[in-house]
């Protein structure tokens, strides 16, 4: 958990790709303002956010998750101006950190997800799905680090990342970032970038679906991998919701 | 019921259709055949409106109505399906959710009242079972890890359940078994068979016209029609091959 002394800048890897002026309007006091959990041996831990038209230019959060202990987190970034979420999580022996989340939105902000998982004994596991679907000249980013210490042997990590942007002039940046010490581990990352499926829309379309009808089917099958481990229950519902809501309220 | 004259289209600058002419009556089935690379599947996609083919002359009238000036989705609702040779694979979406969708929206657009999900239910299940496919396989997403031939069959659920007034059938026996062709083409008979229905349905081989009887036949090559005949022709072509029929009728 960095504390900052001065403003974040682009020169600073974890801020990259951030909306910089909208992290400045903020003030280097909220920025350093980090909520805590600690996570005990054996607990597991589900939260959803939803940020919005309401959501902070920064959100952070810093979890300890104990010993065969689980951290699940599920996120819809649908923010109108820019917003971040930012968790950094430590896991000790056997837990498990579970990260579904969703960018999504127009207009020309910039929405990310910056996780930093540290696999700091033995026998942890983590998984992260990010889903981004951006128009107009919006930015969808996700940052993932994963530090695996010495000793941390029999880590599993795995980070996925797709982006779908559905107009020219939106876009979207990738960054796993892996450090690795321990030699009995398995890491994995993928991340892609692409467009709607042509050939489907068409196949939709002659079956009579409407392109609105077509888009939203697709958008919501594409971000339901982020949200898959949820389970089928009301939350999974009410994020699915919360990011197609902003699929409606654009002009596409 | 569907009018073809003089129909010319291109795709990736290419001209595929030269002057194309075809009229199918209500109560028809009308069987193209033709060798590779003669234009049928073209014919398909320029109906079905796909993004990539352009019609540069011609005209298509559909039910009294001019097919071009329709988007994909309002030929559907206008009642003409395409059958595809190739059906697309859409992962995360369920048949059952993508035939709703599909129904209600056709049903809307003719100002009929949406069904219900239990109505549906039923629908599906009837049509399913025509086509002895198993429901669980329709709770499974579109396509995606069916064989070539479950594809098949499952276009064929969709057009059980779309009910459309009229059918193209692009290559719909290609990737099935013996088996499956009999109850694929048992299905186009029970469900597009009609003195209000009529279906174009293209094919390289004899056998699904074994199933599926044709009123008539016509032969496609190199983007035109070039003869059109009864199925007899079905017949001729099986035993006597495209360049032997094809060169009689240029004689």
């Amino acid at each position: 958990m960095g504390e900052l002394a001065t403003l974040p800048t682009r020169r600073d890897e974890a801020w990259r790709y951030a909306d910089i002026s909208a992290v400045e309007a903020l003030g280097l006091e909220a920025i350093n303002d980090w909520r805590v959990l600690n996570i005990a041996a054996g607990e597991t831990h589900r939260e959803t956010f939803v940020l919005d038209s309401a959501a902070a230019p920064a959100t952070r959060l810093q979890v300890t998750v104990g010993a065969g202990a689980r951290a699940e987190f599920f996120a819809v970034n649908a923010s109108n101006g820019s917003a971040r979420l930012e968790v950094e999580v430590t896991l000790a022996k056997g837990a498990h950190f579970e990260f579904g989340g969703v960018t999504i939105g127009g207009g020309d902000a910039t929405r990310e997800f910056v996780t930093k998982t540290v696999h700091a004994e033995p026998d942890a596991t983590s998984n992260q799905t990010v889903r981004a679907v951006h128009w107009g000249t919006a930015t969808g980013n996700f940052l993932g680090e994963i530090n695996v210490v010495r000793h941390a042997q029999k880590t599993d990590a795995a980070q996925d990342f797709k982006a779908l942007l559905l107009e020219k002039g939106a876009s979207a940046n990738a960054v796993p970032q892996l450090e690795i010490f321990a030699d009995d581990v398995k890491c994995a990352h993928g991340a892609t970038v692409g467009q709607l499926d042509e050939n489907a829309r068409y196949y939709m379309a002659a079956r009579g679906i409407v392109p609105d009808m077509a888009q939203r089917l697709l958008v919501q099958a594409f971000i339901g991998d982020a949200l898959v481990e949820m389970g089928d229950d009301a939350a999974q519902s009410e994020l699915l919701d919360a990011a197609l809501a902003a699929l409606e309220k654009s002009a596409l | 019921m569907l009018r073809i004259e003089n129909l010319r289209a291109e795709t990736a600058g290419k001209e595929i259709l030269k002057g194309l002419s075809l009229e199918i009556n209500a109560g028809e089935v009308h069987a193209i055949m033709g060798p590779n690379g003669a234009g049928k599947s073209t014919l398909a996609h320029v109906l079905g409106g796909k993004p990539g083919y352009e019609v540069t002359a011609g005209s298509v009238e559909f039910r009294g109505e001019d097919l071009f000036e329709l988007e994909p989705h309002e030929r559907a609702a206008a009642g003409l399906f395409l059958g595809f040779q190739y059906p697309v694979e859409i992962p995360g979406v369920s048949n059952l959710q993508f035939l709703r969708e599909a129904l209600n929206a056709q049903r809307k657009v003719r100002g009929e009242e949406a069904l219900s999900g239990g109505e549906f239910l039923k629908l599906a299940k009837e049509k399913a079972s025509l086509l002895r496919m198993d429901m669980e396989m329709l709770k499974r997403q579109v396509n995606v890890g069916f064989s070539g031939g479950e594809k098949k069959r499952a276009e064929m659920v969709q057009m059980g359940i779309l009910s459309p007034a009229f059918a193209v059938l692009d290559e719909t026996d290609s990737g099935l078994d013996i088996d499956a062709l009999r109850v694929v083409g048992e299905g186009i008979n029970a469900i597009m068979r009609g003195p209000d229905k009529g279906v174009l349905l293209i094919t390289h081989y004899q056998r699904l016209l074994d199933v599926v009887k044709p009123d008539k036949v016509s032969v496609l090559a190199d983007g035109r029609i070039v003869e059109t005949g009864g199925p007899e022709l079905a017949v001729r072509l099986e035993n006597e091959g495209y360049d032997a029929v094809m060169a009689e009728a240029a004689a």
